[in-house]
């Protein structure tokens, strides 16, 4: 790009037009910033035709989810309480794509504030996943995945929560990545569970996937649980292979899956012992009790995190007699069902004679979760298993069954509990000609070993 | 000590908030500045913008561990809560608190009258906005609009609970006055109770004898002053007496203090109270001071009020009067000791020194401590001197500290300020005699209370232009 081989402008139009084609049927946008995306590539092709380095990603079209603060664009959280709020500042991951020369060509749909696992849960209605349109893309950041998956973008960034990024990943058929906690900043995240989210990035390949991580990652002093550590090399280190690596086949992010998502991640094994690792199957018992952990976890912090959406300074208000009556007026007509359920869940987890058998008996679980995950990481380098039970289900199939639809992040949620990395390459289809997700994971900070195995999964995938 | 009825005694327990004087808020850059145009000093961290996130503030830690330590707190590892109630002025709708590991843990303070008051803990948390209801009642409830300014919002506080130790309403004030001092004394605060920057809340219980378990408690909140602080005690503990020995029983509830009527009322009962839902603010690390980093504070703490009061009197010996002593504890309280000292050093009579500041200065409010002190010992050069009548003198200080500062010499002349010759003296002297012949044959026979009789006259008739001291030496002189 910055040879000035391809513009800027070319890229942008070739994103815009596949936006035109696609999105009537996907919906993967909430909004799209056409005339700014365009001012901004222009802005890079003059740039490098004065021979100027636009940045390592410069003119890569990118698209946001919805929930990433972008100074003075409409930044919703696909809910109704903010609909219309245009922030007066830039999220750090934002700041940090524009240096790069990124072209942020829109904001793309999710559940309602990162609450969900199909992108039902919009107010905007639901994204369609590319491979089939009867079906969903995932969740929450279903339209960050269905955006790279339909070729609309080469580049999306979406949040992780339980699974946000990697489950849609898996459905949809492309790269999706966790990190670390506190690898990327998460100033201008609008929180759903602070002590849960990170930032991570979609592309069409490993490669791509590690070039975005590269640029979002690093220590950001407006995030005091950012880490102090330096942005880990990823895209030098993609060909250096998995030879001698220890991988565990975990039998817990395989027992309660389909046979045919069983049997896709058996054959990424495969793929990973001909290339050199040493696949060790290994169980660890206590990932089962992370979802019911997470379920307190994650509303609890809500419940808090969304208290601020009161109608008094920003979004929609409802007026009504008093403050009170405003506050309940408007909360109850801006929030969908889905996320009222969880904050009046997490209200009671942390209510007065609660607190300890629900919120301080989740945190507890989380410490169990954590060392379990440690103890297996001494004996093996990374975990191997499914990112998800199925391939992607139907629109319309969960909606009533909030238990079924949780279900549906059992493989993802514990490597949120415990802060680590973990990402989903796509690996081969099931059954139903969807796409399957191998989902690989690893301890604090093992970015560089997690690529250089997803990059080996990647060239393996369709041998 | 105590005003109860027979019988009867007072638990009480303060809480007192100050803010802290850093230049930026607790955990964001915008400025901590009172009285700025509203709503100038706010960014989207103070606002509790979505996606905003907070930095602690290392300067508020060690104005928070200055404070610890002049309380002899055990200054600790500590964490963040948030403590989530709604509310307009309160922008995310929880506070950034500290709750089960504050940062000060158990420390103690000493009272000019030798009682010790427990210190619970002295914990760091952020402000709220500030609320104006306009229109209508003037209150939240019935008010025709809320303004809200929100420069106030994340101002860092320490929140300093005491034991239910204070056994009295003075006691109370005594502990507030003190803890004023200390904080002022430390640079942690400015202790300014009408600008809102002290706040104190008053937990009030009563028991049938010093024995007896504690009663049921309530709190008052809205005391502005230290004046009211003692008053709404008193009050409030009258007032459950009262109930107690009409056979009733206290309910637990946060009473609100009208300081016009006198009168605590009902805010909120304990079926209306919050649930705050505590949990750890998974946005903030624990805050994990090094050794190194406290002990340097604590050996650039300032000296702290019990130690400069002992200086002080130090300067009158064993000579000094129980006046004095009230004299020298009032000026410490104000933190206006150094002006005392400073003009002792100078050569100033101590009395006159003490008398000066305590009682005059003192009264000039937060402005006296602008003035000065080389124009203020100036001053008290010339009085001491005999060059200014005392009358003369306190005119040209509340000048002096109204213009904040000036040559008092300039001042004294521009006001007409001369001294009596002696010759006038003598005249005033011959008509008041004249005119007062029971009471001179009074004094005449040795009553020395009329002292101050005759000295009135004089000053009265010559507008205190007459210097006190050689009236007195003119009286005796008639009188041998
Ligand atoms: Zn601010």
């Amino acid at each position: 790009m910055n040879a000035g081989e391809v513009s800027a402008v070319a890229l942008a139009n070739e994103s815009l037009q596949q936006i035109d084609s696609q999105e009537g049927e996907i919906h993967a946008f909430v909004e799209i910033q056409r005339e700014q995306v365009l001012r901004k590539a222009q802005a890079i092709d003059d740039g490098v035709a004065q021979g100027k380095n636009m940045g390592v990603l410069a003119g890569v079209p990118l698209a946001l989810k919805d929930n990433l603060c972008q100074h003075g664009e409409v930044t919703s959280c696909a809910s109704n309480i903010l609909s219309g709020w245009r922030p007066p500042y830039d999220a750090t991951v934002v700041s940090r794509i524009e240096t790069a020369g990124v072209l942020i060509v829109g904001k793309t749909n999710m559940d309602e504030f990162a609450m969900g696992s199909s992108t039902e849960n919009s107010a905007f209605g639901p994204t369609k996943n590319p491979h089939d349109t009867t079906k969903v893309p995932g969740g929450s950041s279903g339209g960050s995945a269905a955006a790279v998956a339909a070729s609309m973008t080469p580049l999306s960034l979406g949040s992780d929560t339980g699974g946000s990024i990697r489950q849609p990943a898996a459905f949809c058929g492309v790269v999706g990545v966790k990190p670390t906690y506190g690898l990327v900043s998460r100033y201008g995240l609008v929180a759903f569970a602070s002590s849960l989210d990170q930032v991570g990035p979609f592309a069409g390949s490993v490669a791509d996937a590690a070039a975005l991580l590269e640029v979002i990652a690093g220590h950001d002093p407006k995030d005091s649980t950012s880490l102090n550590a330096p942005a880990p090399a990823l895209s030098s280190h993609l060909d250096d292979g998995v030879k001698g690596m220890r991988v565990g086949l975990c039998n817990e992010l395989l027992e309660g899956c389909a046979p045919d998502m069983v049997a896709a991640i058996k054959r990424a094994a495969e793929v990973l012992s001909n290339a050199g690792a040493e696949i060790i199957e290994i169980s660890i018992p206590e990932l089962k009790l992370g979802l019911s952990a997470y379920y307190l976890i994650a509303p609890a912090e809500a419940s808090s995190n969304l208290a601020r959406y009161d109608g008094v300074r920003y979004g929609v208000r409802v007026d009504a007699e008093d403050v009170t009556a405003m506050n309940t007026a408007t909360r109850t007509a801006g929030f969908g069902d889905e996320v009222k359920r969880r904050i009046m869940l997490g209200t009671y987890a942390l209510s007065a004679g609660y607190y300890d058998a629900y919120y301080g008996q989740a945190q507890r679980v989380r410490t169990l979760i954590i060392n379990a995950f440690t103890k297996a990481y001494s004996s093996v380098d990374l975990l191997l298993g499914a990112t998800t039970p199925t391939t992607a289900f139907a629109i319309g199939d969960k909606v009533g069954d909030p238990m079924s639809m949780y279900q549906s992040d059992i493989c993802t949620i514990p490597t949120n509990l415990a802060g680590h990395p973990a990402l989903s390459v796509p690996f081969g289809v099931g059954d139903d000609k969807m796409p399957i997700g191998a989902q690989l994971l690893g301890p604090a900070l093992s970015e560089q070993q997690l690529f250089q195995a997803a990059s080996v999964l990647e060239h393996g995938a369709n041998s | 000590m105590s005003s109860l009825p027979e019988g009867w005694d007072m638990v009480v327990g303060l809480e007192v908030h100050t803010e802290l004087k850093t230049a930026t808020k607790l955990f964001c850059g915008c400025a901590n500045n009172f009285g700025d145009e509203p709503n100038t000093n706010i960014c989207p961290v103070c606002l509790g913008l979505p996606g905003s996130l907070p930095v602690l503030n290392e300067g508020a830690v060690e104005f928070a561990i200055r404070i610890g330590l002049a309380l002899h707190c055990v200054v600790q590892p500590s964490s963040f809560h948030r403590k989530n109630y709604f509310y307009p002025d309160q922008p995310k709708d929880y506070q950034i608190s500290q709750y089960d590991v504050p940062i000060n843990g158990p420390g103690y303070l000493d009272l000019p009258d030798g009682s010790r008051v427990g210190i619970e803990r002295a914990h760091l948390e952020e402000d709220t906005g500030k609320t104006t209801h306009v229109g209508g009642t003037g209150r939240i409830h019935g008010s025709d609009e809320s303004l809200v300014d929100y420069n106030r919002s994340g101002v860092p506080l320490v929140e300093i609970v005491s034991g239910p130790d204070i056994r009295s309403a003075e006691q109370a004030r005594g502990y507030a006055a003190e803890l004023r001092s200390i904080l002022i004394a430390s640079g942690a605060s400015d202790g300014r109770m009408e600008e809102g920057s002290m706040r104190v809340d008053a937990n009030v219980s009563v028991r049938r004898g010093t024995e007896a378990p504690f009663g049921t408690r309530c709190e008052i909140k809205n005391l502005n002053s230290l004046r009211s602080v003692q008053r709404a005690v008193e009050y409030e503990a009258l007032r459950q007496i009262a109930i107690l020995d009409d056979g009733g029983t206290i309910s637990q509830e946060t009473r609100h203090w009208d300081e016009d009527a006198g009168k605590t009322q009902t805010m909120r009962s304990k079926e209306e109270a919050y649930d705050y839902r505590y949990f750890p603010e998974p946005d903030l690390v624990p805050v994990v001071p090094s050794e190194a980093f406290i002990r340097q504070i604590e050996a650039e703490l300032p000296p702290m009020p019990a130690q400069r009061r002992r200086e002080l009197i130090a300067h009158f010996g064993d000579a000094a009067t129980d006046a004095q002593l009230d004299q020298a504890n009032a000026a410490v309280e104000l933190n206006l000791d150094p002006f005392i000292v400073g003009a002792i050093e100078k050569g100033i009579t101590p009395a006159l020194a003490l008398a000066r500041t305590a009682n005059e200065l003192a009264g000039l409010g937060d402005d006296a401590m602008s003035l000065p002190k080389d124009d203020y010992i100036a001053l008290l050069k010339m009085e001491d001197a005999g060059e200014l009548s005392a009358t003369q003198s306190k005119k040209v200080l509340a000048d002096l500290v109204a213009a904040g500062g000036g040559d008092p010499k300039a001042v004294a002349e521009s006001k007409g300020f001369e001294q009596l010759d002696a010759g006038a003296l003598d005249a005033t002297l011959d008509e008041i005699i004249a005119a007062n012949p029971d009471e001179w044959a009074r004094y005449r026979e040795g009553d020395d209370k009329l002292t101050g009789f005759f000295t009135g006259k004089v000053m009265a008739a010559t507008q205190g232009q007459a210097d006190g001291k050689a009236v007195n030496a003119a009286l005796r002189q008639r009188r041998s």
